[in-house]
């Protein structure tokens, strides 16, 4: 578990200016290890998906470090961050957010064709990560024809297009119904069980505690604690209580 | 191997843009998806266009004969002309390209440069320009040319071609620079931001 694959350390971010000023992260310093499942709670406006994007290196910090496999991300240049998002991280989102005017398959492969891959070469692991995730026989459905579970599974499949080090799931299951989400929350567990994928899922979904190997809570903008399975398993009646 | 492996071929990644045709299939893609949009995109810059294109051609067809007073007054038109096109223009392609922010944080997400997401943009605005503008050139100038007709004049063959040669360029010249800035705006935006954006 000493393998290291994302740190941050003393992490600010604020937002506004002035009297306006938010400091959505308050000096947050974790370490995530390579193969974890880790999730994010905290409630709304607390931050969580600010440290989401900062760790994915869609946004950078005002003050503090964050580092992905060692490399500073806030060092990095656009074309260099492009890079670190294509190879190394793979998103998934709240809203799914697919290119509406691809199909399933183009989706999926279309990080491949930014990571350089040959088209046929990138067609057939596209294929193969659809079957992955059940949906093999929709490739050539757009998005607006899936249902909002296939649309999660495909960005699924997307997030793995390159075999990245680190998934990132911001509110996977957020747009779901019960089922749906809790079908979600295991295909993601088994991908981190069988394939040794690294997640990072911020949600104020309970379910996707038992799923996880740590929470982290984040409490105005600062990390309050951060619980072990096994210690959690003891709690969760006052986790409920909480929510 | 497991065949259900996630594991990447083993070859060497480069770290390049794609080739162009990705960025080719990508605006293809977002033209026949959103087909009626593009449509009233498209449109837009015809009928910018057809005012500049017919104002052009009278310009063509009374070189000879006008008083020095009329050339100027057609002068100052057809530079009325040009700026309403261009404010008709830029206001399609800004509107083209705010309505996407979403979509340039997603690939944005996926890996692609900013340089990729500027490339889709333009392949986009010069497949539009040019359809709109040869359009729009051809029933400007063609409807001044039957006007002028009815009065017994008439610009002749080459200047019909000439106007529509010159509001072709004119227009997708006009059209490529309407939708580059913004698109180089959105490009250079952090993709968290981009996302965030609600249209």
């Amino acid at each position: 578990m000493a393998d290291v694959v994302v740190r941050t350390t003393n992490v600010v971010k604020i937002y506004g200016m002035g009297e306006a000023e938010v400091r959505a992260l308050n000096g947050v310093s974790c370490e995530i290890y390579r193969g974890e499942y880790v999730s994010i709670m905290g409630p709304s406006g607390s931050g969580k998906s600010t440290l989401f994007n900062m760790i994915g290196g869609l946004d950078k910090p005002d003050e503090g470090s964050v580092f992905v496999n060692s490399v500073d991300i806030a060092q990095l240049t656009a074309r260099e961050l492009a890079f670190l998002r294509c190879h190394t991280i793979g998103y998934i989102f709240q809203t799914f957010n697919l290119i509406t005017v691809r199909t399933a398959l183009e989706n999926v492969t279309l990080p491949m064709l930014f990571a350089g891959m040959q088209p046929d070469e990138a067609d057939e692991r596209g294929m193969m990560l659809l079957d992955l995730v059940g949906l093999q026989n929709r490739y050539h459905h757009r998005p607006n024809e899936l249902s909002g579970g296939q649309q999660q599974r495909v960005a699924i499949a997307r997030a793995l297009a390159n075999n990245p080090s680190i998934v990132l799931a911001d509110e996977p299951t957020g747009n779901l119904d019960l089922r749906t989400g809790k079908e979600i929350i295991e295909l993601l567990r088994k991908l981190n069980k069988e394939q040794g994928v690294t997640i990072i899922s911020a949600t104020h979904d309970l379910k996707m505690l038992d799923a996880s190997d740590r929470i982290f809570h984040i409490r105005d903008g600062q990390l309050a604690k951060i619980e072990t399975r096994e210690e959690l398993t003891l709690q969760v009646g006052s986790v409920q209580g909480e929510d | 191997m497991d065949p259900r492996s996630t594991a990447l071929p083993s070859k060497e990644i480069k770290n390049t843009d794609p080739p162009l045709w990705v960025a080719w299939h990508q605006a293809l893609a977002s033209i026949r998806v959103r087909f009626v949009r593009q449509a009233v995109t498209c449109l837009g810059v015809a009928l910018g266009i057809a005012f500049f294109a017919s104002i052009q051609l009278l310009r063509e067809a009374q070189a000879a004969s006008a008083e020095p007073q009329d050339a100027a007054r057609l002068k100052w038109l057809v530079a009325t002309s040009l700026v309403m096109c261009l404010v008709g223009v830029t206001n399609s392609m800004l509107m083209s390209v705010a309505e996407r922010y979403r979509e340039i944080g997603t690939i944005k997400c996926l890996g692609a440069s900013d340089g990729f997401i500027v490339k889709v943009f333009c392949i986009e605005a010069t497949l539009l320009g040019l359809i709109g503008s040869v359009g729009g050139s051809v029933l400007g100038a063609g409807l001044m040319s039957i006007v002028l007709a009815v009065d017994g004049s008439s610009a002749g063959w080459i200047g019909f071609v000439k106007v529509v040669g010159l509001g072709t360029l004119v227009g997708v010249l006009m059209t490529i620079v309407a939708a580059i800035a913004p698109a180089i705006q959105a490009a250079r935006m952090p993709a968290a931001a981009a996302l965030r954006v609600e249209v």
